[in-house]
């Protein structure tokens, strides 16, 4: 235990969080001074790597930022480009995207919960100490088995696992036959009951008493758990089109980060992600998630972070289901995809990430080249909130020594599965404690 | 990707990075060239050549059942110039790993351990890890790492054939 009233712990590398980046917390007399979340943006270089190119490119360019979430990358980009030149995909081509998007909602969650996040919970320093134990292999199998059907979504539907090749903009280059989908059904069909595992056996965990008041925000389609498109909304009863969301979400820069911080214009701090998705559609879960939710206590809204986890957990079971339930009507749509002809327009895209909200706006001149582009990712959107969460933790906790602060304050910060990956270089946790 | 489908690759070939990352571009380059080399390449026939961002569940997903992997990455070692380049054998990687950082965050010495425990290890793995100096955003690789690309092309050849 340490009381000293002054004090410094630095901590190099958060090293299960996806990307890299840094984190500060400065103590001064016993009272917590500052807790800053640097994320570098090294400068929007995806942005202006975008302009002058062709309006077809950003699907393939943007699913570079991220190996995690290309399709979010990708789907967001295509809503984008297909707004501005007032295209509008068929349905069947909707749902293969949505059914896309079902398998990075389960590779990316698995890895989450079981790689990253799970251990932590467990009292172990990371996912290989847990796989080292006699009952903790087994758990990491199941975790990888799950994600690894996320992963066939991905093969399928996208062509390849990492940063998909079959999407373009206007839909695909090639639909799955029926036979290629039938197969994949019957991998998904033994997920689903390692994903219901999943619920029951985080639904176990012992989650620590913290509670956040922000204003949480999500797209929302009613009658359907939002993924792949739907209308901003917030807790604070905010509805907004995507077109709209330069009107009510500001970025601004502050000292300590090169990274842009988002606000909602008048109302401050907020918070994407799964637990703001669940806590605004849970309703428009499957019978299945919505037992499975309701099983684990997961009640009408989630504003304990450290459930997150269960809330993901939740989501993988939706996703799955989701993704046998597209898989059990599909046609291959023809044609796959529509030519989509530039003209001088802005358009906006605005899709669920795993990790919440990811926006998207383009402009494109009549020969179809992109004059400007702005990429909104969700861990800009929610450093605020995770500055604010982490101020109040350490605040509770100053009399942890700082090992067990710091791992603490790890586990936290995990609670956002924040990827900054997507818009930053390194990740250090330091707590200074004067 | 190339490969010899459902029944398991006998040699992998994984190219880690972002090729939008400067140096960390080096494995997926690699991997460019083999490609292009393949469709008349005998030492490549029947090689599977593959892209990874360093997610472990995805590498250990390519190797799995392999006879021989061969993985290409970018790695920051203050200690030694851009360009240069080490060649490791799995057994190594615990006692290399500490000073040689990947620049992916879940660490790829974990990711083999991890392997290990599993049991999904490949009958033989090799690690080709070249030296990067700029790993900030841009699509060229440094002249440092360039000049050591063909070199590292010609000896994943050699091993494979």
């Amino acid at each position: 235990m340490s009381h000293k009233t002054d004090r410094t712990l630095v901590v190099r590398a958060l090293a299960r969080v996806e990307g890299e980046g840094a984190m500060h917390v400065r103590v001064r007399g016993g009272a917590v001074e500052d807790v800053r979340l640097e994320i570098y943006e090294p400068p929007r270089f995806f942005e202006a790597f975008l302009r002058g190119r062709r309006h077809t490119e950003p699907p393939d360019i943007t699913a570079r930022i991220c190996g995690i979430c290309p399709v979010a990358y990708q789907m967001s980009a295509c809503l984008a480009i297909e707004a501005a030149c007032g295209i509008q995909v068929s349905a069947p081509v909707a749902d293969l995207r949505r059914l896309l998007y079902c398998g990075e909602w389960i590779e990316s969650h698995a890895l989450h919960i079981y790689l990253l996040h799970a251990p932590d919970f467990l009292g172990y320093a990371s996912a290989l100490d847990l796989a080292r134990e006699g009952r903790g292999r087994g758990l990491v199998e199941r975790g990888l088995a799950l994600k690894k059907a996320g992963n066939a979504i991905m093969e399928l539907v996208g062509g390849r696992a990492i940063h998909p090749v079959n999407v373009r903009v206007g839909g695909f280059y090639r639909a799955p036959a029926r036979t290629e989908m039938a197969a994949l059904a019957e991998k998904l069909r033994v997920a689903l009951d390692l994903a219901l595992d999943t619920v029951a056996w985080a639904a176990g965990f012992e989650f620590p008493d913290f509670h956040h008041d922000h204003e949480m925000l999500a797209l929302v389609t009613p009658g359907q758990y939002a993924i792949d498109r739907g209308t901003v909304a917030s807790t604070g009863g905010l509805t907004f089109a995507p077109a709209e969301f330069e009107d009510y979400v500001i970025e601004e820069q502050v000292p300590h980060s090169t990274a842009l911080h988002a606000r909602l214009a008048g109302r401050g701090r907020y918070l994407t992600g799964p637990t703001a998705r669940y806590t605004l559609s849970g309703q428009w879960l499957s019978p299945l998630a919505r037992q499975a939710a309701d099983a684990a206590g997961l009640g009408a809204e989630c504003r304990n972070p450290f459930r997150s986890i269960l809330v993901r957990a939740v989501e993988v079971v939706y996703a799955v289901d989701e993704a046998l339930r597209l898989i059990d009507r599909y046609e291959p749509p023809a044609p796959c995809y529509l030519e989509v002809p530039p003209r001088a327009a802005v358009g906006h895209g605005a899709t669920e990430a795993p990790r919440g909200v990811l926006f998207h706006r383009y402009a494109i001149d009549a020969a179809g080249l992109i004059t400007s582009a702005r990429i909104v990712p969700p861990t800009s959107q929610n450093q605020a909130s995770i500055e604010n969460d982490l101020r109040r933790f350490v605040a509770d906790r100053l009399d942890l020594d700082d090992e067990q602060l710091t791992r603490q304050c790890e586990q936290a910060i995990r609670n956002y599965d924040p990827c900054i990956s997507c818009s930053t270089h390194f990740l250090d946790l330091t707590v200074d404690r004067g | 990707m190339t490969g010899q489908g459902n029944s398991g690759p006998r040699t992998v070939v994984v190219g880690v990075g972002n090729e939008f990352r400067r140096d960390d571009g080096a494995g997926p380059e690699v991997i460019a060239r083999l490609r292009a080399l393949q469709p008349g390449d005998a030492s490549l026939s029947g090689v599977t050549l593959a892209l990874s961002d360093g997610e472990p569940g995805r590498m250990i997903d390519l190797w799995e059942g392999a006879r021989l992997a061969v993985v290409i990455d970018a790695v920051r070692d203050p200690a030694m110039p851009p360009g240069h380049r080490y060649q490791l054998a799995v057994d190594a990687l615990s006692g290399v790993a500490d000073g040689v950082a990947s620049s992916h965050s879940i660490g790829f010495s974990d990711t083999v351990e991890l392997a290990r425990v599993l049991g999904r290890l490949p009958e033989r793995l090799l690690v080709f890890a070249v030296v990067g100096r700029d790993f900030g955003f841009g699509i060229e690789l440094t002249a440092e790492v360039a000049a050591a690309i063909a070199e590292l092309v010609e000896q994943v050849r050699e091993i494979v054939r």
